[in-house]
């Protein structure tokens, strides 16, 4: 009988591993020059611009203040710096609502104009990868319904899902292949009296706060230099449609994508490697639903603890709806195990918002999450006591009837 | 949950299975052919805790294997993570992509393995279709998450006092994620019922289609739309 592989998850795997199981060294070295000249794969951008020169749909053009980035094959990506339309997760809003709060927060402190809309629904991507009840034109129908409530207000969408942003980047794939989805999907929207719009750019909210890194550290009021953080990058965000992600030579030599390590050395934290970077979280749509054995092993066993054994980091930093709550959420129960786990997750837009002063329960909403944070935020400098009482007292006020909502005025009170 | 499992079927059941898997607009774009090189097995996290293989998927639509796809759209389908971490294939083959087209072909079929993979997702389909956003606070509920810990509960005790402590104003919402007017719920049901997902859910649980076609009609005929 073989040994068991080390790099295999699951009860038999050792608990002693290193970052020996995979040669850090090697990929340090190595580094990947790109030439858009080269690329494998066409510029679907190109065909969403004849598309319209056809007549065949309204490309929404992302606004004159913008920044230029790179993206996987060395191209050109326009990345919007104001005037936003914000198309919100349900995950985020409903699970971990300081993921979102910390977006508009964000928005709001750095002045860039945006509108949260109440005509946007979910891109419904969850349910669609979780149980498959539904169909492409349906898919399609619904991003498209979103992309021109977006066009309408005359804001430019900003996705905050992963999954929503990955997902959307297929249907434009499907939408341009072919033409009978088109033609069906316009009619549907035709009858709700709505164009067919598509972005020129897909982007992730990620992007634009990887865009706006400089202007979050000129702002920053922590230092950051004794706090060491991990990178979950999500794999709708970079895997899914691979072409419109944003990569750096700076950064792991171009090999991986730059979003929220770039920010982090930015803001003057460390960022440490691991090995398992490349594996998802474990959520699996219908698995985190229905089969969450597979997503509590998976996080652990397969990210949790190899980020602790090989990194040993005060905070995982992660850009998605699922990745933060299924790393954080499957800690409990490996910590009821002895497991060595017990890191704190957040998205990068909280943790920029707490670099910038944020307030860790009004504005990051932290009481929402599991594993235990406190640890980090007094290493950030951050008094959470304070600050809980501080929101005790607002909760005292909402008890009382004085207020009836907590506002964004009082979320920056001092 | 109940593990789907592969009941025996007719080769002409089988091969009209795979002919819609085939027919579906998506399956040009997603496979190419198969060099049986495994890297998307290599990168795929169902493989390191399932006996599941997006290569032998992949190689057995390839080959046209009828009895081994029959395996695999009843079972095997439903343990794929839908990642995409196996869209790094060297032939351009998306495997995942792959996969939802032939989870999709086994609910329009209404596959009885389908039904029972699906079993205790109910309430979530109804909750996006009649709702427009997935997951809502209210369905933290320590009861649905055990394993999550006591925060749950916390979250469940306190839900509509904490939701009017967001600063965001289309947050302060309970039953679904954030705000949404009835003129978007009733486009996003109109897109339901012209694209078939209704039917698709007739297939696979009579009793939710029920219920959301109840739910629907309602605000549809509150605002005078009569779908036929």
């Amino acid at each position: 009988m073989s040994s068991p592989d080390p790099n295999r998850g699951g009860p038999s795997a050792p608990s002693t591993l290193t970052a020996g199981t995979i040669p850090l060294e090697v990929v340090h070295a190595r580094s990947f020059t790109r030439n858009p000249d080269l690329a494998p794969i066409e510029d679907i951008r190109e065909e969403v611009l004849k598309l319209e020169a056809e007549g065949e749909w309204i490309v929404q053009r992302v606004p004159d203040d913008h920044t230029e980035v790179t993206t996987k094959y060395g191209r050109t990506k326009k990345i919007p710096n104001r005037h936003t339309w914000h198309h919100k997760s349900c995950g985020q809003c409903g699970h971990i609502p300081g993921y979102s709060t910390a977006i508009f927060w964000l928005n709001r402190e750095l002045g860039t104009e945006y509108n949260d809309p109440r005509d946007q629904t979910s891109c419904t991507a969850w349910n669609y990868y979780a149980s498959a009840t539904s169909n492409a034109p349906a898919q399609a129908a619904v991003a498209m319904r979103n992309f021109a409530a977006a066009y309408e207000t005359g804001f430019y969408p900003v996705i905050h899902c992963g999954t929503s942003y990955g997902h959307y980047k297929e249907v434009r794939e499907e939408l341009v292949r072919h033409p009978d989805l088109r033609a069906q999907v316009r009619d549907i929207l035709a009858k709700m009296n709505k164009p067919l719009v598509m972005p020129e750019e897909m982007i992730h909210y990620s992007e634009w706060i990887h865009v706006m890194r400089h202007e979050i550290r000129k702002r920053t009021v922590l230092d950051l230099s004794n706090i060491t953080c991990v990178v979950h990058p999500a794999c709708h965000y970079y895997k899914l449609v691979a072409e419109d992600a944003i990569y750096d030579q700076e950064i792991y030599g171009g090999q991986r994508t730059a979003i929220m390590s770039q920010l982090l050395e930015t803001l003057g934290a460390k960022v440490a490697d691991y090995s398992t970077w490349f594996d998802c979280c474990g959520f699996g749509f219908r698995h985190v639903l229905v089969q969450r054995d597979f997503t509590r092993s998976f996080a652990t066993l397969r990210k949790i603890e190899r980020m602790k054994e090989e990194a040993n980091p005060d905070v995982t930093i992660t850009h998605d709806t699922g990745c933060v709550t299924t790393l954080d959420k499957s800690q409990f129960a490996a910590k009821a195990h002895g497991r060595n786990v017990g890191i704190p997750v957040m998205s990068e837009a909280q943790f920029a918002a707490l670099a910038m002063g944020a307030h860790p329960y009004r504005v990051c909403q932290l009481h929402w999450h599991s594993t235990d944070y406190r640890p980090l935020l007094e290493k950030m400098g951050i008094d959470w006591e304070k600050a809980w009482a501080e929101f005790e007292s607002d909760l005292d006020r909402l008890r009382s009837g004085k207020t009836e909502f907590l506002t964004w005025d009082d979320a920056n009170a001092k | 949950m109940t593990v789907p499992v592969v009941r025996e079927a007719t080769p002409e059941r089988k091969a009209e299975i795979f002919g819609k898997v085939v027919a579906d607009v998506r399956f040009q774009d997603y496979v190419h052919g198969c060099y049986e090189c495994g890297i998307c097995v290599a990168a795929c996290p169902s493989a390191r805790f399932y006996d599941f293989s997006p290569r032998k998927i992949t190689q057995a639509v390839c080959r046209e294997d009828l009895d081994l796809f029959w395996e695999h759209v009843n079972v095997d389908v439903w343990n794929c993570s839908q990642c995409f971490s196996c869209d790094r294939c060297p032939r351009g083959n998306s495997p995942g992509g792959l996969i939802t087209i032939m989870r999709e072909v086994a609910v329009t079929a209404g596959l009885r393995s389908a039904k029972e993979a699906l079993e205790g997702g109910e309430r979530v389909v109804y909750k996006i279709m009649s709702t427009g956003t997935q997951v809502s606070p209210d369905m933290l509920q320590p009861e649905a998450f055990p394993d999550w810990g006591p925060d749950v509960q916390d979250v469940s005790r306190n839900l509509d006092l904490w939701r009017r402590a967001l600063p965001p104003e289309t947050l302060h919402t309970t039953t679904t994620a954030w705000e949404i007017d009835d003129k978007t719920l009733v486009e996003l049901y109109l897109i339901w019922h012209m694209t078939g997902v209704l039917d698709m859910i007739k297939a696979v649980d009579e009793g939710l289609h029920m219920i959301l076609n109840d739910v629907m009609e309602e605000l549809l005929e509150d605002h005078d739309i009569v779908v036929s």
